[in-house]
């Protein structure tokens, strides 16, 4: 992907969601998701979750990571400046611009139930991306798979273990795995 | 040399912020409130509000308001680059190595016991996200602090995404809406 009307466009659906995501790291990479997944199909949906991976395994917000390593995949170094760009301008124009006027925004009313309402706008969307791809999983049919998506949802959700642990588990797991497959061939 | 001091504290920051999020507020107010006094502890929470009710992670969020403070505007871009850098030098590494060696049997071993616990991962961030819109807040779930409008408006919503296909930003900035008209609307009926 070189054209610049791509990078164009990658550049300005980056940005729209950066300006647009709120609630945490994890919401942008669903929406980017969607994107460049289903709505672009620039990225397939195995890949997508081995970028996310990739984001997750580096320090560093999620939603910046996510980004250099979409923006990389699709266009090399320029791909992952364009889309660096695209990610903190937002923040960067909006807080900017709210640490002069902060307390006016803070006791308006609108403002406090325009954003408790696109919180529930943002559950929409990522639990609509959630189960599409929970079901994915199952549908693969793989027991090895789903075990791993059960112990890790367990993991993550009810004993808040990091997300590197479990990173590095599944990695450990993958080169046993992989050790086993290598005995079998010989 | 303030603009050096700003550019390395949050360099420090973006390195060492593992998991994201929250798990990094830690180590953000250990930087500027305990180590250099760039904001007091009060200016911290309001910096960890206006991060809840804006776009942008934390991190980036925290450099800009800062570096602002701190330092004018060059202050802002300083910091904001010291939390990006460690990003962008190990995640394109990364990348560089997946592209180029993905294909082994051994990657793509590991790689097929990753994705399912991304996607489980994603799922719990799902879930307290969806929690929290139906409760306010995640550990306090109770029956008297259950709140059927936003249930509503999150069906209403979900079922709009669904049928029309539409741009998820657009359902969340309708859902926005909807709770604004929804408490204007119950108001006048009272």
């Amino acid at each position: 992907m070189k054209g610049k009307d791509q990078l164009w466009k990658l550049f300005t659906s980056t940005l729209f969601l950066s300006a647009f995501t709120f609630g945490g790291g994890y919401v942008i990479i669903t929406l980017m998701k969607k994107k460049f997944v289903d709505e672009l199909h620039w990225i397939d949906e195995d890949e997508m979750l081995d970028l996310v991976a990739i984001a997750q395994s580096a320090p560093g917000a999620i939603a910046v990571n996510g980004a250099i390593v979409i923006g990389y995949k699709l266009a090399g170094m320029i791909g992952m400046f364009i889309t660096v760009i695209a990610t903190i301008l937002p923040p960067f124009i909006i807080i900017s611009f709210i640490s002069v006027c902060y307390s006016t925004l803070k006791d308006n009313i609108i403002i406090a139930l325009l954003l408790e309402g696109m919180q529930v706008g943002v559950a929409v969307v990522i639990v609509n991306v959630v189960l599409g791809m929970g079901k994915d999983v199952i549908e693969k049919k793989e027991r090895l798979g789903i075990i791993i998506m059960i112990i890790a949802f367990i993991l993550a959700y009810f004993f808040h273990v990091n997300v590197i642990f479990i990173i590095l588990a599944c990695i450990t797991l993958g080169i046993v795995k992989s050790a086993y497959h290598l005995r079998r061939h010989l | 040399m303030i603009y050096l001091q700003l550019f390395l504290s949050f360099l420090k920051i973006g390195l060492f912020s593992f998991g994201g999020g929250y798990a990094t507020l830690p180590l953000i107010q250990t930087e500027i409130v305990t180590n250099n006094a760039w904001l007091s502890m009060s200016e911290f929470v309001d910096l960890i509000t206006i991060s809840q009710m804006t776009p942008g992670p934390i991190a980036i969020n925290s450099a800009t308001f800062v570096g602002i403070k701190i330092a004018g505007p060059l202050g802002a871009i300083v910091a904001t680059l010291g939390c990006i850098l460690p990003s962008c030098i190990i995640v394109s590494l990364l990348a560089y190595f997946y592209l180029k060696y993905r294909k082994l049997s051994t990657i793509q071993d590991i790689l097929w016991t990753l994705r399912p616990a991304v996607v489980a991962m994603i799922a719990s961030a799902g879930v307290g996200i969806l929690l929290t819109a139906f409760f306010g807040s995640e550990t306090s779930i109770s029956i008297s602090s259950f709140k059927l409008v936003m249930t509503v408006i999150f069906i209403f919503g979900f079922v709009v995404l669904k049928k029309f296909k539409c741009d998820p930003v657009f359902v969340m900035l309708l859902c926005g809406v909807c709770h604004v008209g929804l408490y204007y609307g119950m108001q006048l009926i009272r």
